[in-house]
């Protein structure tokens, strides 16, 4: 078996809040705040983008893992805002973090699924002991258009996984896939922004998808929602993991820690990642914890890991998403938003 | 004239149908409603629907429904009324079996809203287009400034208009066909978020998918159908200025109220025999417009009359006891028929927790846009 040996995540300093994007269009903040559950969101600078932010949460996982780099195998990144069309991110990553020559790397996409995909295979790779160590990372920096209901969640952010067999922090009790032909969700090459069909990107898309992965991977291990310690769905905004949380029975207790997109926005690849590192922040020996993603297209990727005696030593060794959450940071104006997110026309 | 009676009904529920494509809709209603009959044959059917071609790009829809519903061969067409469309295929049944033309007619209304159109586009399409349209109204703005006439004439308040959602909403729970089947209390309505001042989101009936059927048949040959059939009274159809700006008063319906005194006259009824109605609540102040020109109540009173319990189930003339737009749904074209089953199965005593003791003799109202078009049937128990 194999599972997590080292863990880390990014959240970019500046911050915009919905406040702020909601005046620029004449929006009610409260209607905002209430029906998307968003109060801000993560803002990458004018030099940060997914590359930089692998980088900053695979150093992360590295400390935590204490393992040299040059034993990472495989090393993936998910992700929908690959800076390059045709360059992989992942050899920038790779070298970044001393990782290679002797190296698989790939890039990998399923819109916000893209991170968990990289964790499958990073994992899978690693039972099958093709490889010692294997790291699977989601990060984004997705936009949203002007003046579009995504504007208030879409942010930048990534948590990266280091997947070993031994020294675990985390073992991975079992995966399940569930995935189907629904275009919920899409972005044709050469198009700056995203487009989406409205309300069918609820039921049939996201509620479709995540209940039916974690519903069969209940059932696949036997599992009940009580059983579990923490659970994380895929984030696009607040309110959909809560409902789907309750469907599936569990708490809010339960919900509250992996919660982090009314702070951090929906950070795409990176979304149900850092929820899953934010959990890994603070669970303890044998806790149970479900991360099911979703990518619209559509799929959702769910995981049962269980926490090890392993993982409250090795924490402490990389900035917990809380404290970057919470810590330092910079709020900004709705025009400095846009010069940072490239909105704004300028001559070449 | 012959007179016509209803003799079965079908219909889909009410609201998102992710599962369900136009054709698909049509057919489960119609079936429904032939099944019921046991009909194995038509001699026409009508297909109410507004925008087919708008939101989903399909037009001619009579022989699409009949060749889906495996009667391709019969004479069919598409009715159109905006929000009305449902109510004039109704009526053009009526018409045709009335006539003598025909014996076995289908009245049918279909919508399919939530396939990705642009909703408050398609529908602004039913104002009048160079004049208000152009100038970029939508329908809650129009029906907005008919609740802002309504207050400044009449006194009416926002709490009146909540009074109708919460009313509706409390029979809509009771309806395993609507879209929302949950109760909303008054603090629920008056915080929901701004939609056009002072209409806020639960004073709006929702966007929906949805299709409802009837079959018409000579009175004479109901029993062949059903125990219980369901006789066609009157039926009274009324044109209005189509843009708000150019009505007399834009607080009142007039199309409403020429429709219903045509169907009254027809009916040789008065609105004091009315036992239960259905009306067009399309927002919260259409259904208090409506009751004033229905002539249930006196100019500028339908408000106080929905707060004070008068049209609520256990009332003096419970008014959308389905639910209404509201709460059941009101996927366009289905709307006007969808009307007249509830009516149907109140007078069959088929209405389950939401039966109006021993009604008899039932009114549906059906309009279109911002009252530029109103049909109005009368039914009564056999």
């Amino acid at each position: 078996m194999a599972g997590i040996v080292g863990y880390g995540a990014f959240i970019p300093r500046n911050r915009i809040k919905s406040e702020e994007i909601a005046r620029q269009w004449g929006k009610d903040p409260d209607t905002i705040r209430r029906g998307l559950l968003l109060e801000e969101k993560s803002v990458p600078g004018i030099d940060e983008d997914t590359i930089t932010i692998s980088v900053a949460a695979g150093r992360a996982a590295l400390e935590r893992a204490g393992i040299d780099p040059t034993k990472i195998g495989a090393l993936y990144i998910g992700s929908e805002s690959h800076p390059y069309a045709v360059k992989p991110s992942g050899t920038v990553v790779a070298e970044a973090l001393g990782v290679g020559p002797e190296v698989h790397v790939a890039d990998f996409e399923f819109a916000c699924k893209a991170g968990t995909e990289a964790m499958f295979v990073a994992c899978g790779l690693v039972e099958s002991k093709r490889v010692e160590y294997a790291m699977g990372i989601g990060a984004d920096t997705s936009q949203g258009a002007a003046n579009d209901a995504l504007e208030f969640s879409a942010s930048a952010g990534g948590a990266a996984f280091i997947f070993g067999r031994k020294n675990l922090l985390a073992d991975v009790v079992d995966t399940y896939s569930y995935t189907s032909d629904t275009p919920d969700f899409w972005r044709r090459e050469g198009e700056f922004y995203p487009r989406h069909g409205g309300r069918f990107t609820g039921e049939p898309a996201y509620f479709n998808h995540v209940l039916s992965a974690s519903r069969a991977i209940l059932d696949k291990t036997g599992l009940k929602a009580s059983d579990f310690r923490y659970a994380v769905f895929h984030m696009p905004n607040g309110k959909f993991p809560l409902a789907a949380g309750k469907k599936l029975g569990f708490k809010k207790k339960q919900l509250e820690q992996g919660w982090v997109v009314n702070k951090m926005g929906n950070t795409y690849s990176g979304s149900s990642p850092t929820g899953l590192a934010a959990i890994l922040d603070v669970a303890e020996a044998d806790d149970l914890i479900l991360i099911t993603s979703f990518g619209s297209g559509a799929g959702s990727d769910s995981f049962v890991l269980k926490a090890t005696a392993e993982l409250p030593k090795r924490r402490a060794r990389a900035p917990t998403v809380r404290a970057m959450l919470d810590g330092r940071r910079r709020y900004l104006t709705y025009g400095e938003y846009a010069k940072y997110r490239e909105k704004i026309i300028v001559n070449t | 004239m012959r007179e016509v009676a209803i003799v079965a009904a079908g219909m889909t529920r009410f609201g998102e149908l992710w599962q369900l494509s136009l054709r698909d809709l049509f057919v489960e209603a119609a079936m429904e409603a032939l099944d019921g009959a046991k009909a194995d044959h038509l001699d026409a059917i009508y297909v109410g629907n507004m925008s087919g071609g708008q939101f989903v790009g399909q037009e001619h829809l009579a022989p699409l429904m009949a060749d889906h519903l495996g009667m391709a061969g019969v004479a069919a067409t598409r009715v159109e009324s905006a929000c009305a469309s449902g109510g004039m295929a109704l009526r053009q049944a009526f018409l045709d079996v009335a006539s003598g033309a025909s014996d076995m007619v289908l009245a049918a209304g279909v919508e399919k809203m939530n396939d990705g159109a642009d909703v408050t586009a398609v529908l602004a399409s039913a104002a009048d287009q160079e004049t208000e349209a152009y100038h970029g109204i939508t329908f809650p703005g129009l029906y907005a400034m008919i609740a802002r006439a309504h207050m400044e004439e009449f006194g009416t308040t926002e709490e009146d208009l909540a009074a109708v959602s919460v009313k509706n909403h409390k029979h809509g729970a009771l309806n395993p066909k609507a879209q929302f089947g949950r109760e909303v209390t008054t603090e629920e309505v008056m915080n929901s978020s701004m939609v056009a001042a002072p209409l806020r989101l639960l004073h709006c009936s929702p966007v929906s998918d949805g299709a409802a059927a009837v079959l018409v048949v000579p009175l004479e040959r109901a029993k062949e159908f059903t125990d219980r059939p369901v006789r066609i009274l009157g039926s009274g159809a009324a044109t209005g200025s189509m843009a708000l700006a150019d009505r007399q008063d834009p607080a009142f319906l007039d199309a409403v109220s020429l429709s219903a005194g045509r169907a009254y006259k027809m009916a040789g009824i008065r609105p004091g025999d009315l036992n239960v109605a259905e009306v067009h609540d399309c927002f919260s102040i259409a259904e208090i417009c409506v009751t004033e020109a229905l002539c249930v109540v006196d100019r500028g009173k339908g408000g106080e009359t929905v707060r004070s319990g008068y049209t609520s189930l256990g009332g003096k003339l419970p008014m959308n006891t389905s639910g209404g737009l509201k709460s059941k749904g009101h996927p366009v074209g289905a709307t006007g028929v969808a009307q007249a089953i509830e009516i149907f199965e109140q007078l069959r005593g088929e209405a389950g927790d939401r039966q109006v003791k021993d009604a008899h003799i039932g009114l549906a109202q059906n309009m279109g846009g911002s009252g530029a078009s109103s049909v109005v049937h009368i039914f009564q128990r056999v």
